[in-house]
């Protein structure tokens, strides 16, 4: 059943939103533990929001076009009054005095939260081990990693538990989980979706996006959190984007690029899942051109310099003078410099240093600098490409899911998992991650979909056309 | 030779902070008021709570827009910066600022004296909270206990500052009192350093003549009255002086003033100064004043102090007295310029306007502000017409200050402030001559000193009712 047809049958009165809260809430008490995708069930609040939505239901009002639909939040998405801890000892602890504008729109769709999912510390690396809470599992193969640093909100997905959540994207965030844990992810353009309440890394970067097991399920999804926002200055002016309404206009007649640069240094398993990706769009009347866009493998490096120097500042907060953890010392720097070594863990610390100096005088210009003209460099590049195809596709992750531990030790080849993800973050742009094979060991195979910024509504179109011909 | 000895200049510029008069502050829409219960005009934003974003108040960007113009400034495209640095009282432990693209920037200021100052930029940002050191000496280190109110975070500030080009603590003073008056006067501030809603900062060096490179700056902090900016330039100059001239250097660093004392110390050296590691804010998007509010906001702006200064100077007609200039200057400062005018404007003589409202008028302030113009051009009527004697009207005046304005006739009826008929004061000067026959016989001989004596007790036996001019002529007219 999809999201769309729960919500049909519970506004209809077909199905109680009680019924289908408690089966959730049942799922997740059986199947989380071995997978730990949660740090906190809102058991309680959950199921008085499904009360009210079916009193509503009862007394003939319409409680929105997501009614009664189970949803996680990924742990750095602020809900008044419930934990947010970005999966971070420095925030344990921690209630928002208000609501994400993504939480209130969910409200006013009629979704019940039943949940916030586990994440690397403040969104920092690619396989939620970084969390204070210990590492998700992934629900193909719980040796493995689900992805990160939304991996809680992937897994809860792919394992069922929920059929809806969100995450954020900075580098890869909810493209990389998402092809890792086999579900669709989406990162809009940046500004489709207020980050008001996100709970910021890199807020140059930054972006809201769905998590959902079908391509139609996260347009429904995109669609109720998007829109232009008040509160949030880089937020888009124009109107959510009608999504739902195009998933079957068809590709033919789109020219399609097959981007060489973003299968670089991937295994062969997922080179030829993309290029049979290929054949799928040629064989519904697509134009496929193999463009080269060898400016994209500089993304990485200016990644790694702008998202910790964003990160260093945006970070820099958490002080332990107004909330959270504190760590008592001699005077206030002794009390910030106690507080900061106990609450954070070595990956955040590790990019609070790398950012610091990245923007410290006389090296400013060298590092920071440098990757800002290389972002624009990226941008330009994409500009150009998007002259000569409408969209590119390529992979989303070099590699399956690999085995817990792997990589922790290595932050370099940790890094490089998001290779293919990050350039759409710098551009601004829109990209998802559709699950379209299987590899050796079964496990599942992503390719990503890239769109020049506010092209949603193509990016799903050939989202559902890819999706129809998966073999996965 | 120079006020510091010898060859010796000193060079000054001067950074202001004045906050905005906005109903809310700079990037959420908390009350931006002055006095309320600590940590009550806080949310979310201002307080940098994580997930939460700043949005530009376009009331800020007005009144930005106004000072740049006042002063003459270019207004220019501009982009926010994030100025890092950890102290209690920054909610986000860095402070949105502007940087290498301010909102106004290549302006000048002109004093009364003729000197021009330039104004290299005034851009906008926000304030810090206020921090308040419990134990020790009331700084942060050695307290024992710091207590943070957050009211003040996100408050809109702009900072002005100016070109290396003042060259004495009177003009560093002038410099103020006149930035004061154009931020009065643009609407923008209500410039109280006493409440620090503008604050001054120096930056101040010495050289031996004015061809000689600049010397090394110290910056000297908590300026918070038009007296300590010049008390504190003369005293950091002198200091700075005497060290070169024993031998020593100057080293870079940021110095306390302290009123009590009358004297600056270290407050940081350069080396314990921050890296404040400034970068492009990505929670905001470039700010671009149209030309169109450009050219309103220029249009809207009432006249500037100089402007007025020279209006007025105007309507005290020929070669105006050395004083009179002066008191113009200070009328003009006080903003109480307008009730000179309006009492020309109704008739009064100028040399009378221009001196009740120095003498008397400034004496009242702050509350002097509030009194309608037409109720003191009224008054200064009533005394140039003769109704009310100098004394009377400066009494009357009080009390229409006290309550804010109202009707100088009711409230000189209300105290018995009778015009006194000329019959009233015959048999008042009868008493007073019978009483005292040697003096009169001295002042009907030619002893014109003694007019005075006994004006003084004719006043005394009336208590202050008689009107001077008219007590004058009748003692001329029974000397014959």
């Amino acid at each position: 059943m999809s999201v769309a047809e729960l919500a049909v049958a519970i506004r209809s009165g077909e199905r109680s939103a009680r019924e289908v809260t408690e089966a959730t809430l049942a799922t997740i008490a059986t199947d989380d533990p071995s997978l730990h995708a949660f740090v906190d069930v809102q058991i309680d609040q959950a199921l008085e929001r499904a009360d009210s939505i079916d009193a509503a239901v009862a007394r003939g009002e319409d409680p929105g076009v997501l009614a009664g639909v189970p949803l996680a939040l990924k742990d750095n998405l602020c809900q008044h009054g419930e934990l947010t801890s970005c999966a971070s000892k420095i925030l344990q602890g921690w209630r928002p005095p208000y609501d994400a504008t993504v939480v209130s729109k969910l409200r006013e769709a009629g979704v019940v939260v039943v949940g916030k999912t586990n994440m690397d510390e403040f969104a920092m690396g690619s396989s939620t081990e970084n969390s204070a809470y210990g590492p998700t599992r992934n629900p193909r193969d719980p040796s493995r990693v689900p992805g990160g640093s939304s991996g809680g909100s992937a897994a809860a997905v792919a394992a069922s538990m929920v059929p809806l959540s969100l995450g954020s994207d900075t580098g890869g965030s909810i493209r990389q989980p998402a092809a890792l844990c086999g579900v669709v992810g989406v990162k809009p353009t940046y500004g489709l979706v207020s980050r008001y309440g996100l709970v910021a890394f890199a807020s140059s970067l930054d972006q809201i996006g769905p998590f959902a097991t079908t391509v139609a399920d996260a347009a429904l999804l995109l669609e109720v959190i998007s829109g232009h926002d008040p509160r949030d200055s880089t937020s888009l002016p124009e109107e959510a984007p009608s999504l739902v309404a195009h998933l079957d206009d068809g590709v033919a007649g789109l020219r399609v690029g097959l981007c060489t640069d973003l299968l670089d240094g991937c295994d062969d398993e997922v080179v030829h899942a993309v290029r049979r990706a290929a054949e799928v769009f040629a064989g519904q009347g697509a134009e496929i051109v193999e463009i080269a866009i060898p400016e994209l493998r500089f993304g990485l490096s200016a990644y790694y310099l702008l998202a910790p120097a964003e990160a260093s500042s945006n970070l820099a907060r958490y002080d332990g003078v107004r909330y959270g953890v504190r760590v008592e010392a001699g005077d206030v720097e002794a009390m910030n410099v106690a507080t900061r070594t106990a609450g954070f863990g070595d990956e955040v610390k590790r990019r609070i240093m790398l950012g610091t100096y990245a923007l410290s005088a006389g090296y400013f210009d060298a590092y920071y600098g440098q990757a800002q003209r290389t972002r624009t460099m990226i941008i330009e590049a994409f500009d150009r490409a998007y002259g000569q195809v409408d969209l590119l596709l390529g992979a989303t992750t070099p590699t399956t899911a690999f085995e817990l531990g792997a990589k922790i030790d290595d932050p370099m080849a940790m890094y490089l998992s998001d290779v293919c993800t990050i350039p759409s973050n710098l551009a601004g742009h829109p990209a998802m991650s559709v699950p379209f094979a299987r590899g050796a060991e079964g496990l599942p195979i992503g390719v990503q979909l890239l769109g020049p910024g506010r092209s949603e509504e193509r990016l799903f179109t050939a989202a559902t056309v890819l999706e129809a011909g998966a073999s996965s | 030779m120079s006020a510091l000895g010898g060859d010796w200049e000193m060079v000054v510029g001067l950074e202001v902070h004045t906050e905005l008069r906005t109903d809310t502050k700079l990037f959420c829409g908390c009350a931006n008021h002055f006095g309320s219960e600590p940590n009550t005009n806080i949310c979310p934003v201002c307080m940098g709570l994580p997930g939460s974003l700043p949005v530009l108040n376009a009331g800020a960007v007005e009144l930005a827009i106004r000072i740049g113009t006042a002063l003459h400034c270019e207004v220019r495209p501009s982009t926010f910066h994030r100025k890092n640095y950890f102290y209690p009282d920054q909610p986000k432990d860095y402070q949105i600022s502007q940087y290498d693209e301010p909102i106004n920037a290549e302006g000048y200021l002109d004093l009364p004296d003729g000197s021009r100052v330039r104004i290299e930029r005034a851009h906008l940002e926000e304030d810090t909270g206020k921090t308040t050191h419990l134990g020790g000496t009331g700084r942060i280190h050695g307290s024992q206990e710091s207590m943070v109110d957050y009211n003040r975070a996100g408050v809109p500030l702009v900072e002005i500052v100016s070109g290396p080009d003042v060259r004495s603590s009177a003009q560093a003073r002038a410099y103020a009192a006149e930035l004061r008056a154009i931020l009065i006067a643009s609407g923008a501030s209500d410039g109280r350093m006493e409440e620090g809603s503008m604050r001054v900062d120096a930056n101040v060096s010495v050289r031996r003549g004015p061809d000689a490179p600049y010397g090394t700056r110290c910056e000297i902090k908590n300026l918070n009255s038009l007296r300590s900016v010049q008390r504190a330039v003369d005293y950091e100059a002198e200091r700075q002086v005497a060290l070169l001239e024993a031998g020593g250097t100057i080293s870079q660093e940021t110095r306390h003033w302290d009123e009590d004392t009358g004297r600056t110390e270290t407050l940081r050296s350069k080396e314990e100064a921050n890296d404040y590691r400034y970068f492009t804010e990505p929670d905001l998007v470039p700010l671009r004043p149209s030309a169109e509010q450009i050219a309103r906001v220029a249009e809207s702006l009432p006249a500037m102090p100089a402007e007025r200064r020279a209006g007025l100077i105007e309507q005290l007609g020929a070669e105006p007295k050395d004083t009179q200039i002066d008191q113009v200057l200070s009328a003009v400062e006080q903003g109480l310029d307008r009730y000179v005018s309006a009492a020309i404007d109704a008739g009064a003589p100028p040399a009378l306007a221009i001196a009740r409202v120095a003498n008397e008028l400034a004496g009242l302030l702050p509350q002097a502000g509030s009194l309608p113009e037409a109720d003191f051009a009224r008054l200064l009527a009533m005394e140039h017409d003769g109704a009310l004697s100098a004394t009377q009207a400066k009494t009357v005046l009080g009390d229409l200050v006290a309550a804010g304005g109202g009707d100088p006739a009711a409230v000189a009826q209300a105290h018995g402030f009778e015009q006194m008929v000329s019959g009233a004061l015959d048999a008042v000067l009868d008493e007073v001559l019978e009483a005292h026959p040697d003096e009169w016989a001295r002042y009907v001989e030619g002893d014109d000193k003694l007019a005075g004596f006994f004006t003084g007790k004719i006043m005394a036996a009336t208590k202050g009712q008689a009107d001077g001019k008219a007590v004058n002529q009748a003692l001329r007219a029974r000397r014959g």
